[in-house]
């Protein structure tokens, strides 16, 4: 306790010394945050924020629809379902191993173009991030399914229940206590990548930032957009831990028994 | 006395290998027999076959009258009807110790909540267990996980019960106390069939033995005179090695 209040000062001395009492402080001040400009940026800025959770909520359910089908499809088993395993391979393969910022051009300029119409950017985007965090999120899927010891399964068919049976009572519960936190890790990714879907010609908080600040002459609204997603993604890092921690101290808990 | 279980002329192959080379055996009502063997002789795998839980190639198998070997046979509905101990316990971690013994009850048989749990509590008082009904299994010691186990598996009085080495896992101070249970349970006239490298346990509950090796049943006999008197030479060769 002791050793954590000196430890911080003496750091609150450094910054003092090495970064604000510096005569570039004062310049990174003026140009990153004016609080007059910081104000005058906000509802714009805010205005924008609204279209990226937009795009972040429906994202949420759309992504976690087709990353089960993917994720389904990957593990059935038997040669029937060969074709569907080569397909939902193949889709994880592509989509998670091409750059997002690819997928959204060729999804905001290639869609428009071919159909000929103009799609909200709205549209645009979630169809770009569910393309791109499906197969990430289906892999993390997967592995949780796989990851359920094949004699869980043994246990629960000696029992007389079914495949479905098994599936929700035995396997899924204990797969979705293993992907909890990469699955909140990737929603976090998630949650600034949805600021990239000003590429798409959407005004979110960074094309509207990117206004105020052209305007200006001054970065101070980039930093307010910036503050709003870390705002954002506070919460969801925080959760992560915790649930991180809770898990690791039940494990550990048993080992000791 | 009555055959519960008859398999004829079981035959198993996985990929080249032939695990299983024609085995037959009956298990009477009441009737406790183990199986013996080196490693890898097939006992495993003939438990896994014997409920269905691994597809045979070839033989018959009759549950009671019926043939459960028949490709018409509902397997989820025939592998209700016996209860499996497995070496690792395989408790369900996310469910309370109340909830492994009381789920196929619930599920399986459509048995009320209630109803079940009130059976599953007197079970789990019977083995000394009751205070950890809600607890999870990681709680339990091996010992204590494995006397779960077994009570999951008779919770819902099946026909045969199959054990797979079910004291192999454990600690030697524990086994003692899943060995008491076992005894117990062929007192009180359970029909058992017993893959088991306790030869002492064996032959003081077994009533009948059976020496596999190599995928076939090499000799079968009263436990009191297979452990006294084998005939066959790898039999006795087997005993010597273990004893
Ligand atoms: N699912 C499987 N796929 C391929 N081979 C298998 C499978 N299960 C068992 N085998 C093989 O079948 C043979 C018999 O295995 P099994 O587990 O039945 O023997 P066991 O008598 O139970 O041995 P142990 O005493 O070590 O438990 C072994 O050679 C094993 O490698
Ligand atoms: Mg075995």
């Amino acid at each position: 306790m002791l050793i954590a209040a000196a430890s911080t000062v003496v750091v609150g001395a450094l910054v003092w010394a090495f970064v604000i009492n510096t005569e570039g402080w004062a310049k990174v001040q003026a140009f990153f945050l004016d609080p007059a400009i910081a104000l005058a940026s906000l509802p714009k800025i805010w205005d924008g924020f609204l279209l990226n959770l937009e795009v972040l909520a429906i994202s949420v359910v759309t992504v976690g629809v087709v990353a089960l089908l993917i994720a389904t499809f990957r593990t059935l088993r038997g040669p029937v379902f060969f074709p569907l395993r080569v397909i939902a391979a193949a889709y994880t393969d592509l989509f998670r191993g091409m750059p997002f910022i690819i997928v959204l051009y060729i999804v905001g300029i290639g869609i428009p173009t071919i159909t000929n119409t103009r799609i909200p950017p709205i549209v645009l985007g979630v169809i770009a991030v569910t393309l791109t965090y499906s197969s990430y999120v289906a892999e993390v899927m997967r592995a949780g399914i796989e990851a359920v010891h094949p004699s869980q399964r043994l246990a629960a068919r000696a029992l007389g229940l079914g495949y479905v049976q098994t599936l929700v009572r035995i396997v899924l519960p204990q797969a979705i206590r293993k992907i909890t936190p990469p699955l909140m890790n990737d929603f976090v990714a998630m949650q600034k990548d949805v600021g990239l879907v000003s590429i798409l010609g959407a005004v979110d908080a960074v094309r509207a930032a990117q206004i105020a600040a052209s305007q200006t002459y001054n970065f101070t609204p980039y930093i307010v957009a910036g503050v709003l997603f870390v705002l954002l993604a506070i919460p969801t890092i925080r959760l992560t831990d915790w649930y991180s921690a809770r898990l690791r101290d039940r494990e550990q808990m048993g080992s000791i028994v | 006395m009555s055959a519960v279980l008859t398999a004829s002329e079981l035959w198993k192959t996985f990929g080249e290998k032939e695990v299983l080379r024609g085995i037959s055996l009956e298990l009477a009502t009441h009737e406790v027999v183990a199986l013996i063997g080196p490693s890898g002789s097939g006992k495993s795998t003939l438990l896994r076959c014997l409920n269905l839980l691994e597809p045979i190639d070839d033989g018959r198998i009759l549950l009671g009258e019926e043939d459960i070997s028949d490709p018409r046979v509902k397997p989820d509905a025939v592998r209700a009807r016996f209860g499996v101990v497995f070496q690792h316990y395989n408790l369900f971690p996310h469910l309370s110790v109340l909830d492994n013994v009381t789920l196929a009850s619930r599920v399986v048989h459509g048995v009320a909540r209630a109803t079940a749990e009130e059976r599953g509590t007197r079970l789990l008082e019977r083995i000394g267990l009751a205070d950890k009904a809600r607890e999870h299994p990681d709680r339990l010691s091996g010992g204590q996980q494995q006397r779960a186990a077994i009570v999951r598996a008779i919770a819902t009085d099946p026909e045969v019960l199959l054990l797979d080495e079910i004291t192999s896992a454990l600690d030697p101070e524990l086994v003692g106390e899943v060995l008491d249970l076992v005894r117990e349970l062929a007192a009180d006239g359970a029909t058992i069939l017993m893959a088991t490298h306790e030869m002492a346990f064996a032959r003081d509950v077994a009533h009948r033995v059976l020496f596999l090796d190599g995928g076939v049943v090499v000799e079968e006999g009263p436990a009191a005179e297979l452990f006294a008197a084998p005939r066959e030479a790898r039999t006795r060769e087997f005993l010597a090695r273990m004893s």
